[in-house]
Formats: C-alpha cells, structure tokens, sequence
C-alpha cells in the first residue's frame, strides 16, 4: 500500500478525532449555556465559572475540524460548507455571541447583565441546534426535500438534548450544593431526550440512506457491530439508574461517584460517534465523493503529518496540565 | 435582480477580516505588554504595576473572546467564499494554516485559562510562563498568517504543475521577499495600536480625577512604548515601501498616483485621481519628493501605472495610504511632545489638553492598521495571489441573495458587538477611576 492510499486515511482519522474532542468538551460548555436559564443568579455565574477557564480552548477543537477538512480535503470543504451555507451561519452566530457573553456579562453595566446571560443561553441554543442540523443534513448527503430537512432538525433537537446532558453531568461533578441537586434534576430531564435523539438516528439514517443500510445488516458485520448498540443501551440503563441513587446520597452529603454521569455521557459520545463514522467511512460527502478523490496532494499532506505527529502529543499534554490546574470544585473566578 | 456574487464575496470577506484584525492586532501586543507590567511587578515589588496588570488582564480576556469568535468565523470562509483558493494552491496555503492552529492557536488558548484565572492556583513562576507562552502563541499566529499573506503578495519558492502550485522550496515559500517587512510592520502597528489605547484609556481615567499609582504607570508605559515605536515604525514603512517598488511595482504606482512614468515624481499630498482621464484632479504635491524617498534620487524614474495591463483602483490605494500615513504623522506628534512632559512631570501634571489629545488618539491604531491591510490588499488586485491566480477565477458558487443575506447579519453583529466593546472599555476606565477615588479618599479619612 502505498502513501497515496494511507495518508488521506490517516487525515480522515485525525479529523475524526478533533471532531470527536470538539463534540465532548465544547458539548458541555455549550450544555452549560443551554441551562443557564433554569439557575439563580448565584447559579449563573457559578455555572460559568466551571467552563471560564476552558470554553476556548475547547472551541481550538472545531478549527482544528473544519481546518483538516480544508487542508487535508479541500475538494470537500467546499462543497459540504457550500452546501451547509445557512447551518455555518447560524453556528458562527451562535458562537459568537456565545464567547462575547461570557465575557461582557461580567464587565458591562449592572442593568445590561441579564440581557448578556439571555444572549449566552440564547447563542448556545443556536450553535448547538445548528450544528446539529448540520450533522442531519450531512449524513443525507444534503438531500433536498422536507423528510431530509425534517430529520435534519430532529438531529439537531436531539444534539441539543445530548448536549444538555453533557453539561449537567459536567455540573454534578464540578459543583456543590443547590446547584448540584439542581444539575441532577437536570441531568435526569435530558436523558430521555437524548436516549430518544440517538434511537431516532439510528434508525432513519439506514432508511433515509440505503448505503448505510448496507453497511450495517449485512451478515458477518451485523454481530461484530452489535456491541455498539448493545454497549449504547447498557450505558443509558447505567444512567438511568444512578442518577436517583447520586440524588439520595448527595442529599445526604455524600459526594463520591459525582463524575459518575460525565464519564457515562461521554461513554455514549464515544459509541455514537464511533457509529457514525463507520457509516460514513471512507466518504467524506456520503454518496457523493470517497476521501480518496478530496484528499489534497501527498506531498502537503506528507508536512502536515509530521507537524501533528509532533505538536499533538505538546497539545494533549498541556491541555490535560490546564485541566489538572482547574480540577476538583469550581470557586468564583477571579483574574488575580 | 441578481446580486453579483463575487463583489458580495469580497466585500463579505473584508467585513469579517477587517473586524477579525481589529482583535488580534490590541492581543499580539497587549499580551507583552501584560508580561511586561508582571515582572516589573515581581522585580519591584510596587503594588502599582499589579493594579496595572488587574485592570488591563480584564480588557485583555475581552479582547481575546472578540478576536477567537472572529477567528472561527474566519476559518469557515476560506473554503465557502475561495474554493478556487485552496484548489490552485492549497498545498502551500493548507500547510501554512495547518502549522498556524497546531503549534499557535492551542498554545494560545491552552494557556489563557492559567494565565486568566490561574494565578491562586499555580506558583507565580508558572503564572508567568502562562502569560509568556500566551504572548509567544499571539506573536507565532502572526507569523503563520503573515507569511501566507506575503506569499499572496510575493510568491515565491513554487512551480506550477497541471493548475497546481508545488512547493520547491519551503524556507522561499515561508520567507518570501516581502515577509519579514510585513511582519515587522504588522508587530509594530500592534505594539503602537496598544501602546495609544493603553495611553488614551490611563488619560481618559486621569481626567475622571483617577490620581492612582496603577494608572499612572500604564499611562507612562504606554506613552513611552508609543513614543519608542513609532520612529522605528516610519522606518520600516520606508523599507517595506521600497520592498513594495521592487516586487509590487503597479501598486506603488498606485500609491504615489503615477499614471504615466515620470521623472523628478512630486510627493503628492493631496488628489483625486481620476481613472477616466487617467490623471489627478486637484494634485498639490510637494516637487521631487517622491523620487527622492523611493529611489533616493530627486531626478529618480517611477514607473507608471500606464506600463501595466492591468492594476488596482487607483484612489482607494492613494488614499488608503494617505490615511495610514496621516496617522502615523500624528502618532509620532502627540507621543513625543507626552514623552517631553512626562521628563519632567509626573503623570498628574501633564498638561489637560494633551491629555485630550490621548483620548481622541485611543483607537488610532486601528485606524492605521485598517488603512495599511487596505493599501496592502487592495493594491494587490487583481491578483488573489500576483501572478497566479485572480480573484474572479477562484470565487465560488454561493448566490448572491444568500451571501446577501449573510453579509447583512454579520454586518449588524459586527456593528452591535464594535459598540458594545468600546463601550465597555470606558465603562471599565471610569468604574476603575471610581473605585480609586474612593480608595484615595478612605486613605485620607483613615490618615
Ligand atoms: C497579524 C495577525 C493576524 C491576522 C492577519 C489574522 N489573524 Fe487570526 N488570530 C490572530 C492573529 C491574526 C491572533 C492574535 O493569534 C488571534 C486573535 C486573538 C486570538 O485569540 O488569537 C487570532 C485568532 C484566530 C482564530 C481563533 C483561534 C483560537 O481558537 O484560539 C482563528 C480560527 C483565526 N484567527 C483565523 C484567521 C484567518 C483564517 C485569518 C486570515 C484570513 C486570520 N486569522 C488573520
Ligand atoms: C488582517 C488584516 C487584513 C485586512 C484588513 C484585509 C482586508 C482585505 C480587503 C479589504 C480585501 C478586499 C480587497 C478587494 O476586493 O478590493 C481583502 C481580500 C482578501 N484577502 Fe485580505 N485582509 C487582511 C489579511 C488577510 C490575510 C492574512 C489573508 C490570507 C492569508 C487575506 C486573504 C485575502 C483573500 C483570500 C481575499 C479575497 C480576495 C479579494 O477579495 O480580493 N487577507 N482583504
Ligand atoms: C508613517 C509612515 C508609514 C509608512 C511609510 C508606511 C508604509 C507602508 C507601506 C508601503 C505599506 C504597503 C506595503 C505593501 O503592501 O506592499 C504599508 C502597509 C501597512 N501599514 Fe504602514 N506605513 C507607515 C505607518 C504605519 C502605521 C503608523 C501603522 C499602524 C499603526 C501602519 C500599519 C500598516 C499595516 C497593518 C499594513 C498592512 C500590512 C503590511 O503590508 O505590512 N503603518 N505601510
């Protein structure tokens, strides 16, 4: 096999994974906005100071994403954002007034404050949606029609479902008290949505694309796939099961297992999102274009794999050191 | 009606990218400029360089959302608005942007959360190394980006092959001839852009009867930083110009408004340059100036734009760089004649009108720095990348009701969030002043 065939899949594989840590970490910062609204104003700000320190280096994930897919598949980049011209608005919209609100919540005029905490909520809402739709829209091959669309809006509604959930489990293991039990009510609210989002892809992505189909029921495949759907559904009971119980015993004061929900939500992420990506692979635009045909010349790709190969281990390893800093309980945020 | 869809394209990207430059060119240098206040801190000792540091960490942290959320933005339209772009030469622009978020946009960001809201909860050695690698992350994102601007402007070190650009030689590519005059340019327009907002911001709160030490240091930070640059900026814009001669000749044309090649050229200080008649209206020019600046000659040969099949709009250029220069010219005024105050005064006695003069001043840097990218990229047209590429040929498919429609929204964003900043950084000057007041006044009540 020759470099030609292996480095757009290595790419593919790269961008995959900046896609996968984007979904987690921005998830549940963007989680945390999408719950805003439902804390008091202690709340509020303490909701905001457990991502303060991390919303933007989260989002670093997303133009590494969107940055391999255009220099590693430039052949695509224009044509899936060309496509998702309407969705990439909305999302950069949405992340816009999302990053300034944190920011100007804390530093304009007292009497401006509440409209900064509505346009936080309101920008996570939009980014959160539209990068659903655009998932939805993706995985049809940017089908014209209503069903296309319609599906499409279910994504989104079920990535903001899982999202919520993200960020309340993200709640339950960085804070105490009232906003603890708070974020266990809500923790428990989201997980039907997000259960029923991701039962509701699994199905209509097969029906609404037959290639798809093919992947998954054919024979030998279909039992070394079963674990992906069997592992989905064990989490969920997991789930389900201790939220109720981490509610008594944090009632009772009792604080172990509180990172319990995070590393389950992130559990179902991993298996989602592995799903995924074996229904697409090795397109880049499903039915449309392999990652072979989009992939830049190896000689471009040769240079970017070894400026990751070196820099991405530097990347883990201070982004793990930022996040050993910031570990444990959240307190207030203070610049000095 | 059907809306011309590259103009759209184009005036969408200078939108965002005008907004998006306005972020990183305070970042870039205000992040030196924070280091700089915490090791006189630590070195010192002086409570006041702390204050310093205390109040523009938090206009930093605002400014770095301002400039990420742009940046993301950016990000997007490369691909949407150029896909001819990455298609002729996404093997030299697709490496460059690659190294530009992997070794500088994570070091940046990975950092600013320590540097931020880390100081309690690291030892002061690495707090400082935070804002040391966050500043060096601000400066290598330039570079990057810089460098694949340049090459835009002076390609270099590349064959083409079937439509394609093929790198020959990374080391040309990276230090193309125009690169390290850019770069310089660039860094110093930051490091002036900061140095008037720091000054303007410190005068704004002295008025406000704001007599603390914190204030005053960034005041004779700022002042002094300005008055150090500015020269050392005139000088590189001297050298960048003739850089500019050598491989951008139609450009410069543009720049000094020659039409026809002439000898003995006047420095023009005003025009309109007329691209019917081919000629200035209302030229008043000063008489061999402009030969002897670029060739060092007064009897010097320009060439005119009438060599050139083709070549930039001419007054946008003319006057774009008037603007800059302008600035520049009234930058060096008012620092020096501060700095000659503040020799023998301190901060509390400078004079109120020049204290005024600093307010105004706050954002001149942004208004330079818009007017030279606009001498840059508009005299670069019509070439996307000189010689290789137009910007017609690599604009892409969106309709023009769609980028219509996009354009309008980011517009008003943009428009809502300019306002709103400026406003904030008052609003955090005069809350600053304040609460200094107050703090002066319980020292008196206590003594
Ligand atoms: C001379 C400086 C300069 C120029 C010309 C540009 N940028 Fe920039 N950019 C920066 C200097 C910078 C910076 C100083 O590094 C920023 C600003 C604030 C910040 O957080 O980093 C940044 C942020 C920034 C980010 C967010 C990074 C993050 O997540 O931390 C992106 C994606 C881009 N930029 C992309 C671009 C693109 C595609 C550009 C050109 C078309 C561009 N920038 C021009
Ligand atoms: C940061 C400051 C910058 C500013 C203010 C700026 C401004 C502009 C403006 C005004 C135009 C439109 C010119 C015209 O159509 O007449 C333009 C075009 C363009 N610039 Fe820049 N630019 C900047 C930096 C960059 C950088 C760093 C790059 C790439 C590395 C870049 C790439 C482009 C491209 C691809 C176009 C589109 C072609 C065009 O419309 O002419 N620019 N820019
Ligand atoms: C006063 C004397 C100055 C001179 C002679 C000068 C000269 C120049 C020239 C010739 C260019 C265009 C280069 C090209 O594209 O080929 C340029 C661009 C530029 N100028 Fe200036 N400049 C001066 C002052 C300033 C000041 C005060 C600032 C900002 C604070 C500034 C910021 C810029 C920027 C950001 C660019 C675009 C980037 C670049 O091409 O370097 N300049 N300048």
């Amino acid at each position: 096999m020759n470099a030609a065939y292996w480095l757009p899949v290595i790419f593919a594989g790269l961008m995959g994974l900046a896609m996968l840590v984007y979904v987690v970490l921005d998830g549940f910062d963007l989680g945390v906005g999408l719950l805003l609204p439902l804390a008091d104003d202690a709340g509020k700000d303490r909701m905001v100071a457990s991502i303060g320190p991390f919303w933007d280096a989260n989002e670093t994930w997303l133009v590494l994403g969107a940055g391999l897919l255009l220099v590693a598949f430039p052949m695509a980049h224009g044509v899936v954002f060309g496509a998702l011209y309407i969705p990439v608005l909305l999302m950069l919209v949405g992340l816009i007034l999302r990053g300034v609100a944190f920011d100007f919540r804390v530093k304009a005029r007292d009497p401006h404050r509440p409209w900064w905490n509505a346009i936080f909520a309101f920008g996570s809402s939009l980014a959160s949606l539209a990068q659903g739709v655009m998932l939805g829209r993706y995985l049809t091959g940017f089908a014209d029609g209503l069903l296309p669309w319609l599906f499409a809006l279910l994504v989104g509604a079920g990535l903001t479902a899982a999202y919520a959930l993200l960020g309340a489990c993200w709640l339950i293991m960085k804070t105490e008290g009232a906003l603890q039990k708070q974020a266990l009510g809500w923790a428990r609210r989201s997980v039907p949505g997000a259960g029923l989002a991701v039962l509701l892809v699994s199905i209509v992505t097969p029906l609404a694309n037959p290639a798809i189909a093919g992947k998954w029921f054919a024979l030998p495949q279909l039992f070394l796939l079963l674990p992906l759907p069997l592992g989905t559904l064990a989490l969920f009971v997991v789930q389900w099961l201790a939220l109720p119980r981490l509610a008594r015993r944090q009632a009772a004061g009792n604080d172990s297992y509180c990172w319990l929900p995070f590393a389950t939500t992130v559990g179902m992420v991993l298996l989602a999102f592995w799903g995924l990506a074996y229904s697409v692979f090795p397109q880049v635009i499903p039915g449309r274009m392999d990652i072979w045909q989009a992939a830049s010349d190896p000689e471009a790709l040769w240079i970017m794999l070894w400026g990751a190969l070196l820099v991405l281990p530097c990347i883990i390893g201070y982004t793990a050191f930022a996040y050993r800093v910031f570990w444990g309980k959240t307190g207030t945020l203070r610049y000095q | 009606m059907e809306l011309d869809a590259l103009a759209l394209a184009r005036a969408q990207f200078a939108a965002n990218i005008s907004f998006h430059i306005l972020f990183p060119s305070i970042n870039i240098a205000l992040a030196w400029v924070l280091l700089f206040f915490k090791l006189r801190y630590l070195r010192t000792g002086r409570q006041a360089w702390m204050d310093a540091y205390g109040f523009w960490v938090k206009i930093f942290a605002l400014s770095f959302a301002l400039g990420v959320v742009s940046g993301v933005t950016m990000s997007f339209q490369f691909g949407t608005n150029w896909p001819g772009y990455m298609q002729t030469v996404g093997n030299i622009a697709g490496p460059l942007l690659a190294y530009e978020i992997l070794t500088a946009f994570f070091l940046e960001a990975g950092f600013l959360g320590i540097m931020l809201f880390g100081r309690s909860r690291v030892s002061e050695r690495v707090h400082t190394l935070a804002t040391l690698l966050v500043a060096f992350g601000n400066s290598l994102s330039a570079f990057w980006i810089i460098a694949l601007n340049s090459w835009m402007q002076t390609p270099a070190g590349f064959v083409m092959q079937g439509g394609r650009a093929h790198v020959t030689s990374w080391l040309q590519v990276i230090f193309n001839p125009s690169m390290p005059y850019r770069l310089t340019h660039m860094l110093l327009a930051s490091g002036l852009t900061v140095a008037f907002l720091v000054a303007g911001l410190s005068a704004y709160r002295l008025l406000k009867a704001d007599r603390s030490a914190g204030n005053a240091v960034a005041l004779k930070t700022g002042v002094w930083l300005a008055a150090l640059l500015i020269p050392l900026q005139i000088l590189a814009g001297d050298a960048h110009g003739l850089n500019t001669m050598a491989h951008q000749p139609a450009k410069l044309a543009a720049i000094e408004g020659v039409w026809h090649t002439e000898r003995g050229a006047p420095l023009l200080l005003f025009a309109l340059p007329n691209a019917d008649t081919q000629s200035n209206d209302y030229a008043l020019g000063i008489p061999r100036l402009a030969s002897l600046i670029i060739k060092h000659d007064p009897d010097g040969e320009i060439r005119g734009l009438n060599e050139f099949a083709e070549h930039p709009p001419v007054a946008k250029v003319f006057w774009s760089f008037r603007v800059m220069v302008g600035v520049g010219v009234l930058m060096l005024l008012a620092s020096w004649l501060t700095a000659w105050q503040l020799r023998r005064r301190d901060a509390a006695g400078l004079d109120r009108r020049l204290l005024y003069v600093l307010v105004g001043m706050t954002f001149a840097g942004w208004v330079a720095t818009l007017a030279g990218w606009y001498v840059t990229e508009i005299g670069r047209q019509p070439w996307l990348v000189t010689g290789v590429l137009t910007t017609a040929q690599a604009a892409g498919a969106a309709t023009g009701s769609m980028v219509a429609g996009s354009l309008l929204t980011y517009l008003a964003l943009y428009a809502g969030l300019l306002l709103a900043y400026i406003s904030v950084l008052f609003h955090l000057a005069s809350k600053a002043a304040g609460q200094a007041d107050t703090a002066v006044e319980l020292k008196e009540v206590q003594a």
